[in-house]
């Protein structure tokens, strides 16, 4: 049957009306994925699978085109370096004579906290190992400030992990697949990160808002803060390790605290994931629940004397006779004895004590 | 270009090419390069094409375009999903609605025309960031933003004088 023959055939609909109906449904369904995708996924494995494929292809794509503006960004440096080699070697020699002294007053200083580590028996952070990576894009504008690094799930990298390059802090891992890793940058608007003042030691949120120059939000303190002064990570929270070089506070142009970011010294190509997972991460949360509290050091005073039951008032009294008797020869069992029953009741009830204590 | 609008224009001239264009442009200038210490700008490519897809002819298809180009932003920078679909849409819209106001106009109209769909895309970006993560973007980076897509009017215009007249039945 032709078209010619067909009775809705002649049938015609203005196109200026189906091209606004088309629009309409496209922006509706438009509106209905912005809202289905939220940002709060970011503390989350949940990166989505459409991203995870686009990240997985457009990561060996933007390192194949990147390749030739960063051979020739070698090349570049190559012969500046060979025409400026002899004052670039004026001041190296200079920053060595530095450095050397620097050294000294370093290894004087690692003995001495080595030596205070002992005596204290304080546990510090382990290494944390790295993976390098590579950026092959980068988006820099307003609304999204994100790079992606040539670097995956193969390596051991995993959402959260913060990302450094050989000058500062750079962001956090968001997103991971296969050979790619999306990078939040400290700058996106999207971005918080708690840090702190070196000098004063004040705790602040670094809150990004699109711009070169993220702000210092929630700063806690009165002069807790002037220009030049050194801004770390603080560790709050467990996302970051402590102790990572952010940046210099300045004072911006509309009068807020802000930063001058380390990582901005210099390009941004190589960088260096740290596969630092936080204390939430690690600890195995089922395990402490069911740990059993240890029993109360006899004689220590600061610790209360366990609240028993009602029914169980009489049982009670003897506990704190047996453990309050100063340490000898045969107050060291009964003091075992007394304390053997009393993890039991607060591992089944160890909640339930405290609360009824607190208001005493 | 002689007999060229007796026939329907095809959707892969108008539509298929200038997107692949704009996807390899957006690509291009999100590479990780340096300039003298400076970076690349980030201009919105998809803006032009939209802009000119709406002044062209009504399509069905347009639409759809627009939406997959806005998608490809937000894969692309890291947006959230959508985001530039609908900074994108929305100016297509009021461009397309607007359409036959715009028929023989001045290069000036134009031009102003294009400027405002930039400030609506920009505009809605603007806020769509707040509501979302409850942060202002810094007006400078934005300004800057606006500035770099003003520029790239030349590409729409060109689009629009090659296919404006392509099909007989929209002139």
């Amino acid at each position: 049957m032709s078209l010619r023959d067909n009775p809705l055939g002649e049938l015609r609909v203005p196109l200026t009306w189906t091209a606004g109906i088309v629009f309409v449904v496209v922006l509706i369904a438009s509106v209905a994925i912005l809202l289905s995708d939220r940002r709060e996924a970011f503390d989350t494995d949940e990166y989505g699978n459409p991203r995870t494929m686009t990240d997985k292809v457009l990561a060996p794509v933007g390192d194949a085109l990147s390749t030739p503006g960063r051979l020739t960004g070698q090349g570049v440096e190559g012969i500046r370096g060979y025409f400026f080699a002899v004052s670039e070697n004026r001041r190296l020699k200079a920053e060595l004579d530095n450095a050397r002294q620097w050294r000294d007053v370093a290894i004087a200083l690692r003995d001495t906290n080595e030596r205070y580590r002992q005596i204290l028996g304080l546990k510090t952070d382990p290494p944390i190992p790295m993976a390098t990576a590579r950026i092959v894009t980068d988006s820099r504008g307003p609304f999204a400030n994100s790079r992606l690094a040539n670097v995956g799930r193969e390596a051991g990298v995993r959402p959260g992990n913060p990302v450094m390059s050989e000058n500062g802090l750079v962001g956090r891992v968001v997103g991971v697949t296969d050979g790619a890793s999306r990078v939040l940058m400290l700058t996106d608007v999207a971005s918080r990160t708690p840090v702190m003042i070196d000098r004063t030691n004040a705790r602040a949120i670094l809150t990004g808002d699109g711009g070169p120059n993220p702000k210092l939000d929630y700063l806690r303190g009165v002069n807790a803060v002037k220009s030049g002064d050194r801004v770390l990570t603080s560790g709050d929270g467990g996302v970051f390790p402590r102790g990572l070089p952010v940046g210099v506070a300045v004072k911006g142009l509309d009068g807020r605290w802000r930063v001058v970011l380390a990582s901005d010294k210099a390009p941004v190509d190589y960088v260096r994931i740290l596969l630092f997972e936080d204390f939430t991460q690690i600890v195995n949360r089922a395990a402490l629940d069911k740990a059993q509290v240890p029993p109360p050091t006899p004689g220590a005073s600061t610790l209360p004397p366990p609240a028993p039951p009602a029914p169980k008032a009489a049982a009670a009294p003897p506990a704190p006779k047996t453990a309050t008797p100063p340490a000898g020869s045969a107050g060291a069992p009964p003091a075992t004895a007394a304390a053997t029953p009393a993890p039991k009741a607060p591992a089944t009830k160890a909640p339930a004590p405290r609360p009824g204590a607190e208001p005493e | 270009m002689s007999g060229g609008g007796a026939r329907p224009l095809a959707p892969w001239r108008w539509l298929g090419l200038p997107m692949l264009a704009v996807m390899a442009a957006t690509i291009l200038f999100a590479l990780p390069m340096r300039f003298n210490g400076y970076g690349l700008p980030e201009p919105i490519f998809a803006l032009p094409v939209a802009f000119a897809w709406a002044v062209i002819r009504p399509s069905m298809l347009g639409p759809v375009c627009v939406m997959l180009l806005g998608l490809f932003l937000d894969m692309l920078w890291g947006a959230p999903t959508g985001f530039w679909a609908v900074c994108l849409l929305l100016p297509y819209g009021i461009v397309l609605g607007g359409r036959t106001m715009l028929q023989g106009q001045s290069q000036l109209m134009m031009i102003i025309w294009y400027v405002g769909a930039t400030m609506l895309t920009i505009g809605a970006g603007y806020l769509l960031t707040m509501l979302d993560t409850r942060n202002a973007p810094d007006p400078l980076t934005v300004l800057w933003q606006f500035l770099a897509t003003i520029v790239l009017y030349p590409f729409a215009n060109q689009l629009i004088e090659r296919f404006e007249d392509a099909d007989v039945r929209f002139r």
